[in-house]
């Protein structure tokens, strides 16, 4: 077991857990933050994705010692309140069936538009092929990407 | 919901696993926490629930696996209520005997709600109007419901559903109350958004793996690789002496390793070392099963369809084609694994559960734990997809026996190669068809010999039905509405040792690729187009001939392309809708891309047009990824593949621009699940035919050279 400390949704968070327990695991099991899902548990489905100091990572793949220190941002801490312009558009888009790859999507696409503010299709396509949605919701991702563009160059709240 | 919130911890020291923990007594009644929130709410009847604050909560007794029924039952709830849409929530009720059978499937949620939801509406609107007119002393003709509020049409006063729920509750329901005439409709065919998205973009949303229960221990289960193998003996000294992990536990399908979490449990799991009986399917492998299936197409089989007569026709016919197709076992593969939690005590058991099988999850757990129905109940969770793999009970049969063993509550999570291996599945089938024209190149006989596991057997391994024909099995192809003047459909009840089920859209799922591109053939050897011909045979099928004119039309049937772009077609009625799909696609050096997809599509009466939409959109994602990769290969009775970079499915870089137009129409509603699905691959494969004159015969795509 080791002590590890790190920054959770922008507060302090310690956790005593085997140094090799995946982050996923970490957030789901031990700390009960169950918005960030397993589809594969090895880095193919983009389920878990998270963010580790700004960079997308997918939370099934990187070991709890990796986050010593780091700064990590799940879905219930990506906004207070589901306004992250990624949000909005999602909500204005109806973009979730099952909503379980959801999480995922939505952080992997907050994480490319922090970098790229008005990603082309072939960008958004780079970035998200790497995220399964087996319902299918991938042209609703596309436009609610772009939308999302639009109201973040509008200044919306991230 | 949260379930900790509901339930209260009592220490208790737990049999088998060993272990100081605490056990969830959970309340009777699902009530018990919007009760805290919304004051009491009344139950108008078993849909409706109202609180003093006007809340309406409506009774979702089938799952929501992304198809939107959480949000369309409500539109069929709330169109004849009358309730304030804006304060409308849901919940997935507990078993209940008024709600028929709770489960989801065949796409039936629209299709067999239509009616009960809205009568179920109605009577309670009904019984909130008699409560006010009570309370004015007026006749209830004279008073008016509209958005939550009751209207005295005689001194303009007006009184909340939230003021006159409780005493609406009290009242006996009148037995005929008219419902309304489409014209009435304000949210019936409204592409309302859905109720269930806030939720599930800030990772609110409780699937069934999220489930935390007080006292909950984890757990995964090591199976026999090979289907229906036994355990022999196992060794657990290496699974226990990895961290987290407390104790190994034989099941009647497998060793169920016990941990604190979810990664040490699969971690056990795979450390456990086991001695198996394999049983008689080792022997089965991928080839010898496309053998003998291939085989037993070229002998008479039990009679699915006759029409004329098929040697008749063949003997007659101008031209003779034939051809043999062949598909892959699939596996569902949702993206939310497989799980259930499960704690069974001596007073009672509680399942919670991403199930599209409440009610036989209640059967089974009746069966598991000796407890009367009343003592057993299942909390219905949010499914990350389904597909007919969460139509089975397998994986909270197995919970239920962790759960009986250990006496605390328990989670058991498969893992994706779990999902992958120890799966039921679409089924394996070779189908060979024989097919002839007349002197003018029109198609005379159709005859089609399919060999396929029964799909509805729900785990089953097949084989030998004496005979009968499984119509899940047939259908796609029995069905095929043509008016064809010799058609004749045998069938064959193999076994490949590999369980079977339903997989979102069933025999249509592989029997309409065969039978669209079959068809397709026909025409081509006639030197026809396929439109034309197709629509000379569907003349007395008008809805699938509307569906047929329409994608032709909207894809620009017949007129030039972007250069190397080719057009593709199939139709199909099943679960009561019709649809048509038009697919655009070139083949560069061998690589297939598939542009844009039309789809027409008449499923009747559209509750919501928005969420039909999705559902096409999302069943030509599904058929696609089976279409250009799904195939599972067998060796020695197991499964080769295991995860998402054996059995990779459709990615945003491979979809097309999906077009989607619906046919309006008053019709009862069909279904929308499994509409969309069918279609995809034979649409493709006619292009990729139109394009390079090569037939794919065999599923997955990528199994065929294009170059
Ligand atoms: S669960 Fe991490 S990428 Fe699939
Ligand atoms: S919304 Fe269901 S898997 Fe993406």
């Amino acid at each position: 077991m080791a002590t590890i400390r790190f920054t959770l949704n922008g507060k302090p968070q310690t956790v005593d857990v085997a140094p090799e327990m995946p982050l996923l695991w970490v957030l789901r099991d031990t700390l009960g933050l169950t918005g960030t899902k397993f589809g594969c548990g090895m880095a193919i489905c983009g389920a878990c994705t998270v963010h580790v100091n700004g960079q997308s990572t997918r939370a099934c793949s990187v070991q709890a010692n990796y986050i010593a220190g780091k700064n990590v941002v799940t879905i219930e801490g990506l906004s207070a309140d589901g306004t992250h312009p990624v949000q909005r558009a999602w909500i204005e888009k109806d973009v979730p069936q099952c909503g379980y790859c959801q999480s995922g999507q939505i952080m992997g696409a907050a994480a490319m538009l922090a970098k790229n503010s008005k990603p082309s299709d072939a960008d958004i396509d780079e970035v998200m092929k790497f995220h399964i949605c087996r319902c299918g919701t991938y042209q609703d991702i596309r436009a609610a990407i772009h939308r999302a563009a639009e109201l973040q160059a509008k200044g919306g709240v991230g | 919901m949260n379930a900790s919130r509901r339930g209260f911890l009592k220490s208790t020291s737990a049999g088998a696993a060993g272990l100081l923990l605490g056990f969830y007594l959970p309340e009777r009644s699902e009530l018990a926490a919007q009760t805290a929130a919304t004051g009491t709410p009344a139950k108008v009847n078993a849909w409706v629930r109202i609180g003093t604050d006007d809340s309406v909560t409506l009774m979702i007794h089938k799952s929501e696996m992304g198809q939107g029924t959480v949000t369309s039952l409500s539109q069929l709830l709330a169109e004849e209520l009358e309730c304030d849409w804006k304060k409308v929530r849901t919940e997935f009720p507990p078993i209940d005997p008024a709600f028929g059978l709770q489960g989801v499937f065949g796409s039936q949620s629209i299709r067999s709600g239509w009616m009960p939801l809205r009568t179920a509406g109605a009577q309670a609107r009904d019984l909130l109007v008699r409560a006010a007119a009570d309370r004015w002393a007026i006749d209830k003709a004279e008073c008016h419901a509209a958005n939550g509020v009751i209207s005295n049409t005689v001194n303009a006063s007006k009184l909340t559903f939230g003021q006159v729920a409780e005493a609406a509750s009290k009242l006996t329901p009148s037995a005929n109350v008219p419902l309304k005439t489409p014209a009435q409709y304000k949210l019936i065919g409204k592409s309302m958004p859905r109720l269930d998205t806030k939720d599930k973009v800030t990772g609110a949303t409780k699937f069934g793996i999220d489930v935390r229960v007080p006292g909950m221990v984890y757990a995964a289960v090591a199976r026999c690789p090979v289907f229906g193998g036994k355990v022999v003996s196992f060794d657990a000294t290496k699974a226990k002496a990895i961290a987290g992990v407390k104790d190994a536990v034989q099941i009647s399908n497998g060793v169920a390793v016990i941990a604190d979490n979810t990664w040490a449990a699969f971690a056990g799991a795979k450390a456990l070392e086991i001695k198996w009986d394999e049983g008689p399917n080792a022997v089965f492998n991928s080839g010898a099963i496309r053998k003998s299936f291939t085989e037993q197409t070229m002998q008479p089989g039990a009679s699915a369809r006759k029409v004329g007569n098929g040697a008749i026709g063949l003997n007659t016919a101008a031209k003779k084609i034939d051809a043999l197709y062949e598909a892959p076992f699939l596996a569902h593969a949702p993206m939310e694994p497989l799980n259930c939690v499960a704690h069974v005590r001596a007073d009672g058991c509680d399942v919670w559960a991403s199930t599209q099988m409440q009610t036989g999850i209640a059967g089974l757990a009746a069966q598991i734990t000796g407890l009367p129905p009343n003592k057993i109940t299942i909390h219905t969770q949010y499914l990350g997809g389904g597909f007919g793999r969460r139509a089975g009970t397998d994986y909270a049969g197995e919970a239920l026996e962790i759960a009986k063993a250990i006496k605390v509550p328990v989670k058991v999570t498969w893992s994706r190669e779990h999902d992958i291996q120890n799966g039921n599945y679409r089924p394996a089938s070779v189908t060979r068809f024989a097919g002839g024209l007349d002197a003018d190149g029109w198609p005379l006989v159709l005859t089609a010999n399919i060999a396929c596991p029964p799909m509805g057997g729900g785990g089953s391994f097949g084989g030998g039905r004496g005979g009968g024909v499984d119509s899940t099995s047939v259908e796609g192809i029995a069905d095929l509405r043509y008016s064809i003047p010799h058609m004749q459909v045998d069938y064959h009840s193999v076994t490949g040792g590999v369980p079977t089920t339903y997989w979102r859209a069933v025999g249509y799922t592989q029997n309409t690729f065969f039978g669209e591109s079959f068809v397709d053939e026909l025409a081509v050897a006639g030197g026809k187009d396929p439109v034309e011909v197709r629509r000379r045979l569907l003349a007395s099928t008008p809805r699938l001939l509307g569906v047929l004119n329409l994608a032709a039309e909207k894809a620009g049937w017949g007129k030039p392309l972007p250069a190397g772009h080719h057009h593709g077609v199939a139709v199909v009625n099943n679960i009561g809708s019709f649809t048509a799909q038009v697919a655009e696609v070139s083949v560069t050096a061998g690589k297939l891309k598939v542009h844009k997809v039309v789809c027409a599509t008449d499923c009747g009466q559209v509750v919501n047009p928005a969420i039909v939409e999705q559902q096409i959109r999302s069943a030509i994602v599904f058929g696609l990824s089976a279409a250009l990769k799904g195939e599972l290969t067998i060796d020695g009775g197991r499964v080769q593949q295991s995860n998402f970079h054996q059995y990779d499915v459709a990615r945003m870089d491979e979809t097309p621009a999906v077009e989607v137009h619906i046919v309006p129409s008053t019709e009862a509603p069909g279904g929308m699940g499994e509409a969309g699905v069918p279609t995809i691959a034979p649409a493709i494969c006619n292009a990729i035919f139109a394009a390079t004159g090569k037939r794919v015969r065999r599923l997955p795509i990528s199994a065929t050279s294009l170059a």
